[in-house]
């Protein structure tokens, strides 16, 4: 076996390992800790298929996050307050399921991706760095305006919404759910990389003209790429704001955007579990280092421009060596 | 809306206009010459605003205050370019994101550190704290129309210094070609060091200015660095004048959106739901501009030159 796919295992089994020792601990603080790194994963896992694979550096994904997010919020919301969510010539109620909650995020967020990756890729480089970031800012000063949904101050969801046969309230069950998802994305991702879809997207990423001339469209590739990469942050969205039960606008916040290219960075960017190790990295530094100062984030600020400086690869690529080439 | 009222947003419009123009202007050089994506500028606007309140704490001079600010953020410039910068110059965009991300953790966290998390104040000078009447019976504070004038001045004397100044021609050619210019014997990390400090003292000298009319606080560089980006965006990168251009109407549209879109909804709507879908459209009128400049020049009005 390839160091890397060693490392990819024990990364993966990690997290199940650290929630069922919690559980034996009785830590359920720490289940939830672990749940909040398995859903950043999840969103960075999504954009690592635009940013890894396709060479797409987005710093607006917390758009397709937040989109998730309110997705979850607003259906939650009516479902609560036993209103409809839109109540004209079509009527059409909130809904406290899971999936079809995440159906909607994933809509939602596929179809707002295909529209910013539409206008967004007609640049690239820089432009689509500042484009993307725009367009993410859009939405969180939407988000702030809108006073239906509470505006600046959010929505809170009071009960955790349902999943047929699970007690999602049950910290144990509800990271079952999304490490099952995590899962799932993931072996779907490592088909996707190897697919004629993925080859091709990363041929694109690596030389446009020559893909071009073997008679694919780069533009297509990596639009469709976008939108996936969009949807899945959506899901994630979706799940963080039910592990929280509340969803305001920060999660548009272009900080979240950037966090979610660190943790590709940190664990190794374009590599499949890159994102996970990145994401774990993080909620372990913010849970070990916020009790020792108020100021916690800029050890991290340090770290990660050693990181960007010196340790190119991430952790994965420092732990396993630079087998795949990003560039 | 009286012809008056109108009048006074178009200048506070470009008011907010020209300080973009000077966070902007410095992006976009740096962008021209050295290729580099600098997402700590913001971080530099913070940094002048905080010396400009912290030099009128201690003296009381609003001049002083100015100073204080062009020169921290110019040092401050200085020393990140020398230290971090100078190593992303070949690195790809990804790498120049994460590590000015990482400059931001470290600014704003250090700021917060030094002066605490409450937003300090800056205080505007007493013989500009009142308004001044204009042709047409008009009252404008005296302090905003002293920004707009400072900004085009600064704005005459950038359009010179790239035109005319032998350190402008030697800007001009690294943005064209820059192994060129380092065989014809520039000193092309000291240009790179000068371009730097210079785009940096102008984003600090912008701090300082917006500081004195809003609140000094970690985090208020960012929100300014995405709006120019927009800027940037509409204008063209590496174009002082699209910066120019695309300030002044990113300024525009963005403070007579936020007075006009209610109004406009106001004509076939109850006012509180006017109110409420205006200004909601409002904060997306300058993104949504910025898509329709996009959907016709990819590159930005002045760009792809």
């Amino acid at each position: 076996m390839r160091r890397e796919t060693i490392l990819n295992t024990l990364l993966y089994l990690a997290m199940p390992v650290a929630a069922a020792l919690a559980l034996a601990l009785d830590e359920p603080f720490l289940i939830t800790l672990i749940t909040r790194a398995a859903i950043f994963a999840l969103a960075a896992v999504g954009l690592n298929l635009a940013l890894g694979l396709g060479g797409l550096v987005s710093l607006g994904h917390a758009a397709f996050f937040g989109i998730g997010g309110y997705a979850m919020g607003i259906l939650a919301h009516h479902a609560q307050t036993y209103t409809p969510v839109i109540d004209s010539w079509i009527v059409l109620e909130g809904t406290k399921s899971m999936p079809v909650i995440w159906l909607v995020a994933i809509v939602s967020s596929a179809l707002a991706a295909l529209a910013i990756g539409a206008l967004s890729l007609r640049t690239s480089g820089v432009y689509f760095i500042m484009i993307t970031l725009a367009f993410g800012q859009m939405f969180y000063y939407f988000a702030i305006s809108w006073p239906a949904y509470g505006g600046e101050d959010g929505l809170s969801i009071y009960v955790r919404n349902d999943f047929p046969g699970l007690n999602t309230l049950d910290p144990m069950q509800f990271f079952a759910l999304v490490f099952a998802i995590l899962s799932a994305v993931l072996w779907w991702m490592g088909r996707l990389a190897r697919a004629p879809f993925g080859l091709a997207l990363s041929a694109a990423r690596q030389n446009a003209e020559r893909v071009e001339t073997v008679g694919l469209g780069p533009f297509r590739l990596r639009l469709v790429a976008f939108v996936i990469s969009g949807a899945v942050t959506g899901l994630a969205g979706a799940l963080f704001a039910d592990l929280n039960r509340f969803v305001s606008p920060t999660m548009f916040s272009w900080q979240m955007s950037g966090e979610f290219i660190v943790f590709i960075v940190l664990g190794g960017v374009g590599r499949l579990f890159g994102p996970v190790a990145g994401a774990m990295l993080f909620v372990l530094l913010e849970h070990l280092l916020s009790p020792v100062s108020d100021f916690w984030l800029i050890y991290v600020g340090a770290i990660l421009l050693l990181v960007v400086l010196f340790a190119r690869g991430g952790l994965i690529g420092s732990l396993a060596g630079r087998e795949v080439a990003h560039g | 809306m009286t012809p008056i009222l109108l009048i006074e947003q178009v200048l506070n419009g470009l008011q907010s206009g020209i300080t973009l123009f000077l966070m902007a202007a410095g992006l976009t050089l740096i962008f021209g010459v050295m290729g580099l994506i600098n997402l700590a500028h913001g971080s530099l606007y913070m940094v002048g605003a905080f010396a400009a309140a912290a030099v009128a704490g201690w003296t009381g001079s609003f001049v002083l205050a100015l100073g204080a600010a062009l020169a921290a953020a110019a040092a401050a410039g200085m020393i990140i370019e020398m230290v971090v910068i100078r190593r992303l110059y070949d690195r790809d965009h990804l790498d120049q994101v994460l590590a000015t991300f990482a400059l931001i953790l470290i600014f704003s966290e250090g700021t917060r550190w030094v002066f605490g998390s409450f937003p300090l104040y800056l205080d505007v000078p007493a013989a500009l704290s009142g308004p001044v009447t204009l042709p047409g019976g008009i009252l404008y504070p005296s302090y905003r129309l002293l920004i707009i004038v400072i900004g085009l001045l600064i704005a005459l004397g950038l359009f010179q210094l790239i035109a005319r100044t032998r350190i402008g021609i030697q800007i001009r050619a690294g943005e064209s070609d820059r192994e060129m210019i380092a065989a014809l014997g520039v000193d092309i990390s000291r240009l790179y060091t000068i371009v730097f400090a210079l785009g940096a003292a102008l984003a600090g000298l912008a701090g300082a200015l917006v500081g004195a009319i809003q609140s000094v606080q970690v985090g208020m560089g960012e929100p300014v660095l995405i709006l120019a980006f927009v800027v940037i965006v509409i204008g063209g990168i590496g174009s002082i004048k699209g910066a120019l251009v695309g300030a002044l109407l990113v300024g525009l549209t963005d403070t007579l959106g936020g007075v006009l879109l209610p109004l406009l909804f106001g004509l076939f709507m109850d006012p509180s739901s006017a109110t409420t879908i205006g200004s909601a459209l409002a904060s997306m009128s300058i993104y949504i501009l910025m898509a329709l400049v996009l959907l016709f020049r990819p590159t930005g009005l002045y760009g792809g030159a």
